[in-house]
């Protein structure tokens, strides 16, 4: 393939995965790294560099239109992003470290668990829950609008979500993804924030775990400019269409078709880890 | 409140995070102005990129690692300096990576504003991290 011919198939490929990424949540770094690397057969230290930017380029996107519609929370953001960006960091150093056989088998136990979680029924964060005193503390309780009005919530099982955000952040550090599915289950199912300040809040932290890891990547040389530029454009560009559509869309089948290529990447890239095609 | 300049949210919600809505607003416009500046540097470099390599052959199958020049501030600067495709690329993807360590920084002086001091510290907690990657991963040398 030339550079040329190249550059537009990722370009397309990356467009779709960030349209798609965007549609159902689920973020576009988690398909582009085993798409590069199964179907371009990219090295995967590449893959992971070429993801890690586009992350940044998504969040930061779609940040501008989430903060207008008053979700998101910023403090709970600000203290779960100090826990992220050191997981991140310690993830970077590692994924420097370890075998690449080994980083796939990681990314394809993540993808098949993050399939698993997509298609899990979510469970309602309950109501009126009482408020908890460390949190009550970090000022991290706050209210989101509803149809009905402005609804308050109770941020619970602080430590809980902040170990786990820790964990989050070494896995994008490690795998240049956002690890946005583990940053939900820290958000939703652990501290009871309610989903929609769970998916804004999180996709706010994002860009600034994602950044904590980039500095390390750019220096070992794993971000290379020919094959970043195709991605970043295309994961931008999708992203910021499937925003825009989100709201009309119908996503519950999307889900589906999106978890069940999740599958399937997962298992693939855990065949290459363990048979050592990478 | 001072925030008469913002439209109210259309269910007349009024929302707590921060206190003024307006900071809010200029960070995520921040952002969102940050990530295209990027992506356009990105664009042009591009464009330059496969003016020059278009036929070369595309192969990622074995690492090498980028060149020097790709790896650091003052290497990629001096490159983009030079009308390098790649180097002006980088110097895009340098911009998007500033991008959030900004939007960081400039809550520093949001939490200033409402004078809390807990988040102050937390935020320069973040910003010391963002920074030492930078500085620790030896990309700023």
């Amino acid at each position: 393939m030339t550079t040329l011919e190249f550059t537009a198939v990722v370009g397309i490929v990356s467009f779709a995965a960030g349209l798609l990424g965007s549609l159902t949540g689920l973020g576009g770094g988690v398909v582009l790294v085993p798409l590069l690397t199964i179907l371009f057969h990219v090295d995967i230290r590449y893959a992971i560099g070429a993801s890690l930017v586009s992350v940044i380029a998504t969040s930061s996107g779609a940040a501008a239109s989430y903060v207008k519609e008053g979700f998101s929370n910023i403090r709970i953001g600000m203290f779960l992003e100090i826990a992220t960006t050191f997981g991140a960091l310690l993830g970077a150093f590692l994924a420097t470290r370890i075998p690449t056989n080994a980083l796939a088998i990681i990314f394809g136990a993540v993808l098949l668990y993050s399939s698993y979680l997509s298609r899990k029924p979510r469970t309602l964060a309950e109501r009126n829950l009482p408020p908890d005193a460390l949190a009550t503390r970090l000022r991290l309780n706050g209210s989101f609008p509803t149809r009905e009005g402005p609804r308050s919530y109770n941020v619970q099982h602080v430590p809980t979500g902040f170990s786990l955000m820790f964990g989050a952040g070494a896995l994008s550090g490690l795998l240049g993804i956002g690890s946005g599915a583990v940053k939900v289950l820290a958000m939703d199912q652990a501290m009871r924030i309610p989903f929609k300040v769970s998916t804004t809040t999180s996709n706010f932290m994002i860009g600034v775990t994602a950044a904590a890891s980039a500095g390390v990547y750019l220096s070992r040389g794993y971000v290379d400019p020919g094959l970043s530029m195709p991605v970043m454009l295309g994961v931008l560009a999708g992203s910021l269409l499937g925003s825009r559509i989100l709201i009309k869309a119908e996503t519950k089948s999307l889900r589906l078709v999106f978890s069940l290529v999740i599958l399937v990447l997962g298992l693939q890239m855990l065949y290459k880890g363990i048979w050592g095609h990478i | 409140m001072a925030s008469g300049a913002i439209p109210p949210h259309p269910s007349g919600f009024k929302p707590q995070p921060w206190r003024d809505r307006r900071i809010e607003i200029i960070l995520g416009n921040l952002l969102r102005a940050g990530v295209l500046l990027s992506a356009a540097v990105v664009l042009c470099g591009g464009v330059i990129y496969l003016w020059r390599h278009a036929h070369e052959p595309a192969d990622y199958r074995v690492f090498r690692g980028e060149p020097s020049e790709f790896r650091s501030i003052p290497g990629v600067i001096q490159s983009a300096i030079n009308g390098r495709g790649r180097g002006l690329i980088q110097l895009g993807l340098l911009l998007l990576i500033a991008t959030p360590i900004a939007r960081v920084a400039f809550s520093i002086a949001g939490f200033l504003i409402e004078r809390d001091w807990l988040y102050v510290a937390f935020t320069l907690i973040v910003l010391a991290i963002l920074l030492y990657s930078f500085v620790g991963s030896g990309i700023g040398l």
